[in-house]
């Protein structure tokens, strides 16, 4: 006695065809959660790729620190590592704060496979012209080693990074910080450093990397005037690395941190807050679907409820016909699970569309800046995650009237008619 | 009284339907009794009539015999088995392939074509192929007279169609035991007589057991045997008829 798959399929059928507004109604909850799911999690997924693609095009993928993450053991600590040691009248030694000859460093960093290293000294300024005043952060770089590693030279407007070279003391301006000073091309601004070293410098190159708080604040020159005005030669306080494998920051840092000391920070460990605020936005999102998922459940547990109730009459024939309570099982299951099916066939297409629709949509932050489409990703493992979702949500929702179903006492029924 | 003498003992082993000592109580507040101490043994190929006042305990006694129903104590035996070892599922199975089912509400499937109905059963036993199963279900129609009919629905039958309909689907699988909870219910008198001679041609003719529950004491007469009961007890049997 084989299982009578296409008897049961056909009586499913002919149940389901007789309550056809009702059935829509429930295809159409789960098409929607369904459609909704797919739609929220291509967008999620595409803001987020998006926004770590534009966080690893635009920033160093690690960055080696003056700074140590521990900090040094006391020479007689390392000598008796472990043994219970007291110091008493310890002065700490006045030290240069930075990244001390940075050569060597680098050479070796280049050594690296698939790694451009490019240093920098950064340090607090007041810039003069024409009577006005402003303080910015100075950036000390290597032109022909930046280009490697950051994008500072496409942002600019005006001039190059090698402009640089051309003047006796070049700077670049932000393009924000430019206007603050009514300074232009050509204009010659006079730099003061904490350290009391005031230079003559020519702006030779405009910079605007579309954040403004940024430019408002930033400017370039040559890493050696950078030393000579902060009076730290010889010192740069960041190594910026570049990776062809964006994947492999995390361990390049690690290894880079055991050989050189100094912290060695990741994309990833410097964006960790952004990072952990995507994955409780992605709870939030996940959150917000399955209840529509649950709630498209509990519109065909209504209505494989209602058919049980209303084919009690048949329940009871089939039974005594010689059904089995398997049989009826599997028959409300079926109808249950073939709502939620063709359900998740309907909110494929409409999360195809949604996404489609909302690929086209097109947002502005800043006026003046060009329009963003939503980043929106089409990845299968999106549709297969809500049709398992659906259609576990749909089988639970079949099974639990159908299990009552099966318990039905016919003669109750068939009492109950007469 | 009128309760049988156990001397049918012999002859329990080669009978299609026995009942020793079968009590049914409804469990409740208050306890009913549905059926009390029924002993019966019924040979195959006869055509019993069960009849009584409406309560009397026959309905719930058919129910019982056809396995839709467990005793509270005692034993039915089928064709000599022993029923009170079944699980539902052997239940299931012995009431598909053994046993035919007549109620008094036809109790078709509202939705299928009378071809439909009969071909339920004979799809749910068999794995043979669909066409040599429609055959059947063709021959049967046409015993009865009803061939012309398969493609209706049972909302477009008299109430005599959908009757005979109903018994075309209880034979489907040629069971050689067929139970009728008052078959002729709600049919005029034409009618009623025309299904009372059909399930007595099941027996005389193709030698099935056939056990009708009906309270109508003129179509009971003509039943070989007639068993009468009160309060879920026998009080009359006119024994054995072959």
């Amino acid at each position: 006695m084989a299982f009578p798959w296409r008897l049961i399929v056909g009586i499913a059928f002919t149940h389901i065809r007789g309550r056809t507004r009702q059935t829509a109604l429930s295809i159409l909850g789960v098409a929607t959660g369904v459609g909704f799911a797919i739609a929220m999690a291509g967008l999620m997924e595409g803001s987020q790729s998006d926004f770590i693609s534009r966080i690893v095009d635009s920033t160093p993928h690690v960055v080696v620190k003056d700074e140590f993450r521990d900090p040094p053991l006391q020479p007689v600590a390392r000598r008796h590592a472990g043994a219970a040691i007291a110091l008493r009248g310890v002065k700490p030694k006045e030290e240069l704060r930075g990244i001390r000859n940075p050569r060597p460093k680098l050479a070796a960093l280049d050594a690296l496979p698939g790694v451009a290293a490019a240093p920098i000294l950064r340090g607090q300024v007041v810039l003069r012209y024409g009577g006005k005043e402003v303080a910015a952060s100075l950036i000390g770089i290597e032109p022909k080693r930046e280009r490697r590693v950051s994008q500072v030279e496409s942002d600019m407007i005006a001039g190059t990074l090698d402009s640089l070279y051309g003047a006796a003391n070049g700077i670049i301006l932000g393009r924000s910080l430019a206007r603050k000073l009514a300074a232009e091309m050509g204009s010659t601004l006079s730099v003061t450093s904490p350290a009391g070293v005031m230079l003559k410098m020519k702006v030779v190159g405009l910079v605007d990397s579309g954040i403004v708080s940024l430019d408002e604040g930033t400017s370039y020159a040559l890493l050696k005037k950078v030393q000579v005005l902060l009076e730290r030669p010889n010192i740069v306080n960041e190594i910026r690395l570049r990776l062809d494998d964006v994947t492999a920051a995390r361990a390049i840092a690690h290894r880079v941190e055991t050989r050189i000391g100094y912290k060695s920070e990741s994309w990833e460990e410097a964006n960790e807050g952004i990072l952990e605020t995507f994955a409780i936005r992605n709870i939030i999102i996940y959150t917000v679907v399955s209840g529509i998922l649950i709630v498209a459940a509990f519109g065909i547990f209504n209505i494989v409820s209602t058919i049980t109730f209303e084919k009690a009459h048949d329940i009871a024939i089939l039974k005594s016909l010689g059904f089995r309570e398997s049989d009826i099982r599997a028959l409300f299951l079926f109808e249950g699970l073939l709502m939620g099916g063709v359900g998740t066939l309907l909110g494929w297409g409409l999360g195809y569309a949604l996404c489609r629709i909302l690929g086209t949509v097109h947002i502005q932050i800043r006026p003046g800046a060009e329009a963003m489409a939503l980043p929106v990703i089409y990845a299968p493992a999106h549709y297969l995650i809500a049709a398992a979702a659906a259609l576990s949500a749909a089988a639970i929702a079949g099974y639990l009237p159908a299990r009552r179903a099966a318990r039905l006492n016919p003669v109750d029924i068939i009492r109950g008619a007469t | 009284m009128g309760t049988p003498a156990r001397t049918v003992r012999a002859s329990e082993s080669t009978a299609a339907v026995v009942a020793e000592e079968v009590t049914r109580v409804l469990p409740g507040a208050v306890a009913t009794t549905l059926v009390e101490s029924v002993d019966l043994v019924i040979g195959a190929g006869e055509f019993v009539a069960i009849t009584g006042p409406s309560g009397s305990g026959k309905s719930s006694l058919l129910y019982l015999l056809g396995l839709l129903d467990r005793p509270t104590s005692g034993r039915i035996l089928l064709e000599g088995r022993d029923t009170g070892a079944f699980g539902r599922d052997e239940a299931a199975a012995f009431r598909l392939s053994r046993i035919g089912f007549v109620f008094q509400f036809h109790f078709l499937l509202p939705e299928f074509t009378v071809m439909e109905n009969v071909m339920i059963p004979l799809r749910r036993l068999s794995g043979r192929a669909h066409g040599r199963l429609a055959v059947r279900a063709q021959d049967i129609l046409e015993s009865l007279g009803i061939a012309a009919l398969r493609d209706r629905r049972p909302d477009q039958l008299s109430g005599g169609e959908r009757q005979r309909a109903a018994i075309a689907r209880a034979l489907a699988n040629d069971p050689p035991i067929v139970l009728a909870d008052e078959p002729t219910g709600n049919l005029d008198s034409h009618n009623a007589d025309l299904v009372f001679s059909i399930l007595g041609e099941l027996a005389a003719k193709e030698g099935r057991t056939v056990i009708a529950v009906t309270h109508d004491a003129a179509l009971a007469a003509r039943a070989g045997r007639r068993v009468g009961l009160v309060d879920g007890r026998i009080v009359a049997d006119s024994g054995p008829s072959v």
